[in-house]
């Protein structure tokens, strides 16, 4: 009786996570191979092959190339900011159980759970009565508070790990604190300060609310771009474009990847 | 000698990031508050009226308790596929674990936008569940299963998987093989062991997991709008053309202060609920 339920049981565990793994992959292999397609629809599986729509975006779609720029500026000044100022948080706070530094922690991590349509809104009517015009840079300092709870997560979990008695020894040897951070606690969570920023780069160039809502025709982002395209009419060049995406977040990864996991090594 | 005795020496490196929130977060939403409770945006005066516009119609109350029901379906999804995927990892060897992590992450890789539009290729009228369909001779004609909720969750399921599935699996790898062991040794089927051992124990992980998963599917504007569609509104969409669309700016600020109360209140009781019954459970 035991053996048969356990084989049930394993049966459903099988099934269902076969069931994920399809829904994990599926999608992103969809669109690569539809952004080869030689069709002028999303029919799949397409009925030719082609590389068309790849030399249609790079020759005949400035509006997308635009707004892929602005994406990756907007990206850039993010992560640069939300590193820097986020690491230093999260040294201060990262394992501290005093009243200030739940607070604090509490706070910065809360753009993860507040509803960014909200956070929009509240950045723009906050910007159009200070008189402040829109920019690449009002964008920005709204994808700062976006992607800065991920740098917190990822740097407090590596500062986590740093002995405090290598800092202790630091200070009685004489070190400074600023000399002691940048000798012994940089150095030790470099990997979590490259993870976040990735994390940051990521969440940046995909975010879509804030965007929305600071948005004017200068300063649209590649999603919002994507997305009136979507929904005026499925355009395949979006299909382009994705796979565009898909490979550069792939190359990424795999560089950052093996930094870090060279770093680890060489820190073990 | 003991470096940096007071708290505001302990706090200093914080202070940029404080000072850098306190005006581009806080003072913003305490506008937004403001505004919320005002007849217009300028010149205007104090008034409830936004509030009891909102909370005394039932069309207004359907769209926020749709969207929060919405969070709830795709949280259950989710957790439902997370489980045996952790279960999978936590039974696989070193380089099956290097793959599966791979896999999971794959998704949160990839833009948003570019994960819903694949969803639209899957489920439009010429897409693979379609031609399947009618390949295998299941049904006479493509069937409508884009702008349907069912597909909806699904896709946002998919979407949000890996934010629940890496706090879960970190959950799952912390319980101690021996309970597993104890208890399958004393017994009990692999069911009761899920049930009775597995289940409560990872708890932190399910819950640090579903939490982001529900905030992220309520606030998921793009999956919302292009694979919903324009008969189901949810509360983002439902700002933004009342702000941007007919520009009543008070009254949509009124509606983002109570998304975000919503959210962020449910956020709150699940989490204090969870830690109150977790007491002793390692996060």
């Amino acid at each position: 009786m035991r053996e048969l339920k356990d084989a049930a049981y394993r049966g459903v565990v099988a099934l269902l996570a076969t069931v994920a793994l399809v829904l994990l992959v599926a999608p992103t292999l969809v669109v690569v191979l539809m952004s080869f397609t030689g069709d002028f629809t999303l029919r799949f599986p397409p009925r030719s092959w082609s590389v068309r729509w790849y030399t249609e975006l790079f020759s005949n779609s400035p509006q997308i190339v635009t707004a892929a720029w602005v994406s990756l500026k907007v990206a850039v000044i993010a992560t640069a900011v939300s590193v820097v100022f986020g690491t230093l948080a999260a040294v201060a706070i990262a394992g501290r159980r005093d009243r200030w530094a739940v607070a604090l922690d509490g706070v910065f991590m809360s753009p993860m759970v507040f509803p960014a349509m909200s956070l929009g809104l509240a950045l723009l009517l906050l910007l159009s009565l200070a008189g402040i015009r829109l920019s690449t840079w009002t964008l920005a300092i709204g994808h700062v508070v976006i992607a800065t709870p991920f740098v917190i997560r990822m740097v407090s979990a590596a500062a986590q790990q740093v002995n405090p008695v290598l800092l202790d020894c630091a200070a009685s040897l004489g070190a400074s604190r600023i000399h002691a951070f940048r000798t012994i606690t940089l150095p030790l969570i470099r990997p979590g300060i490259v993870a976040g920023g990735v994390v940051a780069f990521l969440s940046s160039i995909d975010h879509v609310p804030v965007s929305l809502m600071l948005a004017d025709p200068r300063t649209e982002t590649l999603p919002i771009h994507l997305w009136t395209i979507l929904e005026a009419n499925l355009d395949v060049r979006v299909a382009s474009v994705s796979g565009i995406v898909v490979a550069v977040t792939i190359a990424v990864i795999l560089l950052v990847d093996r930094r870090v996991f060279v770093e680890r090594g060489r820190a073990s | 000698m003991k470096p940096g005795g007071g708290v505001l020496a302990s706090a200093a490196p914080a202070l940029p990031l404080a000072a850098f929130f306190t005006v581009a977060y806080l003072l913003p939403v305490a506008v937004l508050a403001a505004v919320s409770a005002l007849t217009a945006l300028r010149g205007g005066h104090w008034t409830v009226a936004n509030y009891s516009t909102f909370l005394g119609d039932a069309y207004h109350l359907s769209i926020l308790g749709d969207t929060l029901l919405l969070g709830l379906q795709v949280t259950l999804v989710t957790l439902l596929i997370a489980y045996p995927l952790g279960l999978a990892y936590l039974r696989a060897g070193p380089r099956v674990r290097t793959l599966l992590l791979f896999l999971i992450l794959l998704p949160l890789l990839t833009n948003t936008v570019v994960r819903t539009f694949a969803w639209m290729a899957i489920l439009g009228r010429e897409g693979v569940i379609n031609a399947w369909l009618v390949g295998v001779g299941l049904t006479d004609g493509p069937q409508r299963l884009l702008y349907t909720r069912p597909w909806l969750v699904v896709a946002l399921a998919q979407i949000y998987l890996p934010l629940m599935a890496l706090p879960l699996n970190n959950s799952l790898a912390k319980i101690d093989a021996n309970l597993m062991k104890a208890s399958e040794g004393l017994g009990a089927s692999r069911a009761f062991t899920f049930r009775t051992v597995i289940l409560p124990l990872s708890m932190p992980g399910a819950v640090a997991g579903g939490l982001l998963v529900f905030a992220g599917s309520t606030t998921a504007f793009i999956t919302q709008t292009l694979v919903g569609g324009g008969r189901q509104l949810f509360m983002p969409l439902h700002i933004y053309q009342q702000a941007i669309g007919v520009q009543k700016w008070t009254f949509a600020a009124a509606i983002s202060v109570i998304f975000a109360i919503a959210v962020m209140g449910l956020v709150y009781l699940v989490n204090r609920a969870a830690r109150e019954r977790m007491r002793g459970v390692d996060a």
